[in-house]
């Protein structure tokens, strides 16, 4: 440790951090715009000047590290005009465009100027300008009013792993671009927007649209993945106008994904807003009070093994509980499934469909194994963590299939499962370096759970990790990755017809009444079903459905998630449905009102205890022991594909979106054009 | 200065000649493993030298994949340093002087030579005569001032006349005999020395 005096106050600090950071430590703010905690130092902008002891100039806090018996001032004089000159000298080709400005009210340069800034400029010269860049459909460039801060391109080097933005020239005429103003090829590139200290770079959907103060802030939890990134939803009256990340050290960093960010425009398009009867193919209005007559009469005349239902992949826990609630005590039937197709799950024990090793734990990993996943696409910010823990530890990282590029190098093998098979049998070169490594984590995507031999093959896995001790207290190297926000919910909430067929019934059009909780993603064939489709955009469940039920989307009622790592996390209503739209809760507990006079819950908290108890009891009772049922033998070898969804149409919302389609566009053109020469 | 911009008209491809793809090897060579970005500056002069005097998009490219470095990168080095020419200069690139003391000596009767004899701007490549001229700050030859840089050589103790003598054989395709035009040998005094005499090899 560290001792070290800043302004009178002495304060300890560990070895290898900078004074800046001791200083804050010590509580005394330092005005910053290249330093950034989560990127290296660069110590160009010169705006974190303290005096130092013994030393005649002053300092870059920022980029000098903290040493044993330091002094520092930081609110003499001379740093009062130092730091005054150097804003004077960044001011002095800065635009005075403010009010146009849309960082205007979050700006550090505006803030700090207010402090260091002076009322009038020497500068009697033309200030600079400079020609704005395309960097994609994304992100809006202005910059002429870019302070070469570089943290833009520090970020894509470093975090996103695209070394695609730099700064060309030198001197006064260094510019921002990308490389031959090209989009950036990344799925973080939204968070350059957040780093950005001034307005050079701002949001090209948001542009213009509002201001900082006139927009109610509420903190949640993203959606678009299982990732559950911490979020803050900014709306402006009904409108959800952007989307921030919030600092979470345990999940997202500071960072969200372009998806998290931008899909916030698909909440207003396609909304249903009332509900609606389909007669004769064709969609018309109609009253909650009639549609819940057609259901229950429907339902009155249909046995109940001949109603399913099933959970989409948004829905919060809250729902998925009531609509459970619904078939087990209402309907009497436990058709009910989250999956879409009968892949592998095993919800004996709760590991077995967690990523167990957390989030964190992945930067402490010495050999990471992907198996059938290709994280990029399937939890960007998972991702994110893997390259940090690349680019801190040089981490070892296979792939068993050839997944593309992942911004970091990785090993790949042969894609089949018989190489897995090899592995985990002992008989593999790979076997020693697993069993070498301390922590290693062994990452199962969906794609895996899909195979045939899955089954054979996770209990192959598992047995393995846990007889040579990689599964124990201190670190489980089991891991799933979800591709949905809703999954391990639902999983949690055991919503999955485990012995039922539900999957062949369906493909046979064995059912004859279906109830899809913003399900848009099952494959089969509709014949004489009755559909009923809740949900919150009319996408392919609503065009199948017999009837809409209007449901509300994630930032427009409270709700529960749990991310892949097994953390429960509640997302806040920052809007509230369109129109006649419900929230989905609501619209569940009234038709079963509708139906038997009676609600299932009086209201939102008796639903969310009980929601919590049934959780606690599930886990209480696991059953521990069930390898009888998995299957002893290995078929044959099959090649595992990754298959994901499209990472820029992977749900509803982001299929309503238009960003999302303008950012899928503008990678095809890349594609066709070819940035390789 | 300005930033420079790179052409509009952009080869297709670029790779080293045999020749110059061992020389890059060696220069690699001399760094590290793992530190061969070191070379990004030499491997550019090279791409320079073999093309013209000028680097085309497609070999920042090619150096960018030799030593394993984002384009972006090699791209940036490439805009930094005024020595490497973004756009055509040809194959006989004139550089005149006209910093203070080639300035008294007459370095802008050089540049009239220039421009009767190249073209009338600088910056400009006059594709029939495969040349270009520019003014440029000091070239550290101030005691043979007035003076000239074309390609790597250096023409010295200039006139206008001997100016116009040299780019008309320029650009005939001969190459004039390099240094003083006043008989200097390098930089010594023009009429013999007068100082050291008792030096044999001064």
């Amino acid at each position: 440790m560290l001792k070290l005096k800043v302004n009178e106050i002495e304060v300890e600090v560990e070895e290898g951090l900078t004074v800046l950071q001791a200083c804050e430590k010590a509580g005394v703010e330092i005005p910053r715009f290249c330093y950034h905690e989560k990127l290296s130092i660069a110590g160009n902008c010169r705006m974190c000047l303290v005096e130092m002891e013994k030393s005649p100039k002053p300092i870059a806090s920022c980029a000098m590290p903290a040493a044993d018996g330091m002094v520092i001032k930081t609110n003499t004089p001379k740093i009062e005009k130092s730091r005054k000159g150097v804003m004077e000298f960044l001011l002095a080709n800065h635009p005075l465009d403010c009010p146009v400005c849309d960082q205007g009210g979050e700006c550090d340069l505006q803030d700090q100027s207010m402090f260091y800034g002076i009322d009038k400029s020497r500068f009697k010269e033309n200030k600079r300008s400079v020609p704005d860049k395309n960097m994609g459909p994304l992100i809006k460039t202005q910059m002429t009013r870019c302070i070469h801060c570089t943290r833009c391109i520090r970020f894509a080097t470093e975090i996103a792993g695209v070394p695609e933005l730099g700064a060309i020239g030198r001197g006064e005429d260094m510019q921002i671009t990308t490389y031959l103003e090209q989009s950036i090829q990344s799925e973080l590139s939204g968070n350059v927007i957040d780093l950005c200290p001034v307005g050079a770079l701002t949001s090209k959907p948001y542009v213009f649209e509002a201001r900082p103060w006139e927009l109610k802030k509420t903190e949640s939890i993203d959606v678009m993945d299982a990732v559950g990134s911490n979020i803050r939803v900014d709306t402006y009256g009904w409108e959800v106008k952007r989307i921030l990340p919030l600092i979470n050290e345990d999940i997202n960093e500071e960072w969200i994904s372009d998806k998290t960010r931008y899909a916030c425009d698909g909440l207003s398009n396609q909304r249903l807003d009332t509900p609606y009867i389909k007669y004769n193919g064709k969609f018309e209005k109609a009253t909650w009070d009639e549609v819940f007559k057609i259901i229950k009469s429907k339902i009155k005349n249909t046995s109940k093994d001949k109603i399913a239902g099933f959970v989409g992949d948004l829905a919060n826990m809250e729902s998925s509980y009531i609509f459970k609630e619904f078939f087990d005590r209402t309907l009497d039937t436990n058709n009910y499934d989250c999956r879409t197709s009968n892949y592998y799950t095993n919800i004996n024990e709760r590991e077995n469909y967690l990523f167990n090793s957390k989030i964190n734990g992945i930067e402490e990993s010495d050999l990471i194994f992907l198996i059938g996943t290709n994280p990029r696409f399937e939890a960007t910010i998972l991702n994110a963590r893997i390259r940090k823990s690349y680019v801190n530890n040089l981490t070892k990282i296979l792939s068993l299939s050839d997944v593309g590029d992942l911004t970091y190098p990785y090993k790949t093998l042969d894609g089949k499962t018989k190489t897995l098979v090899d592995i985990f049998e002992g008989k593999s070169e790979i076997t020693k370096d697993i069993l070498n490594a301390k922590k290693p984590l062994i990452i199962l995507g969906e794609s895996f759970f899909k195979l045939q031999s899955a089954d054979f093959l996770f209990n192959l896995i598992k047995n393995f990790l846990t007889n040579n001790k990689k599964i124990s207290e201190s670190w489980n190297s089991l891991n799933k990755i979800s591709t949905d926000a809703s999954t391990v919910g639902s999983l949690d909430l055991k919503i999955i017809n485990e012995k039922g067929n539900i999957f062949e019934n369906l493909k046979a059009n064995n059912f004859e009444i279906i109830y899809l909780l913003g399900q848009d993603n099952l494959n089969f064939d509709k014949k004489n079903e009755f559909i009923i489709y809740q949900g919150s955009h009319g996408d392919k469940g609503a065009e199948i459905a017999d009837i809409i039920l209007p449901g509300a989307a994630y930032t427009e009622q409270n709700g529960h998630f749990t991310n892949l790592e097994g953390k429960i996390q509640k997302a806040f209503k920052a809007s509230y449905p369109p129109g006649e739209a419900k929230e989905d809760w609501q619209i569940i507990n009234e038709l079963a009102e509708f139906m038997n006079n009676r609600k299932l819950f009086n209201d939102k908290d008796e639903l969310e205890s009980s929601m919590f108890n049934y959780i606690n009891l599930q886990q209480e009772n696991r059953v521990l022991s069930d390898q009888g049922t998995a299957s002893k033998n290995f078929a044959e070898s099959e090649n595992l594909t990754v298959t994901y969804k499209e990472y820029y149409f992977s749900n509803v919302i982001a299929r309503s979106s238009k960003t999302m389609l303008d950012c899928n566009n503008s990678k095809l053109e890349t594609k066709k054009t070819g940035t390789d020469g | 200065m300005t930033l420079r911009k790179i052409s509009k008209e952009q080869p297709e491809r670029f790779e080293f000649t045999q020749e110059n793809l061992d020389e890059a090897n060696r220069i690699i060579k001399k760094y590290p493993k793992g530190r061969q970005q070191s070379a990004v500056m030499s491997l550019l002069y090279l791409a320079q030298k073999q093309n013209d005097n000028w680097i085309p998009l497609s070999a920042m490219k090619h150096i960018g994949k030799i030593l394993d470095m984002p384009y972006v990168k090699v791209y940036e080095v490439a805009t930094f340093y005024t020595m490497y020419n973004l756009t055509p200069v040809g194959k006989n690139f004139v550089q005149v002087c006209t910093t203070t003391p080639c300035m008294i000596r007459g370095a802008y009767k050089l540049v009239e030579a220039c421009k009767e004899k190249i073209s009338e701007n600088e910056n400009e490549f006059v594709k029939e005569k495969n040349c270009s001229w520019m003014e440029v700050e000091c070239l550290g030859a101030c005691i043979n001032a007035p003076m000239m840089q074309i390609n790597d050589d250096y023409y010295e103790d200039l006139d206008k006349e001997k100016a116009l003598k040299i780019l008309d054989q320029i650009i005939s395709g001969k190459k004039p005999e390099p240094g003083s035009y006043r008989g200097r040998l390098n930089s010594e005094p023009e009429n013999n020395r007068k100082t050291l005499l008792d030096v044999k090899n001064a």
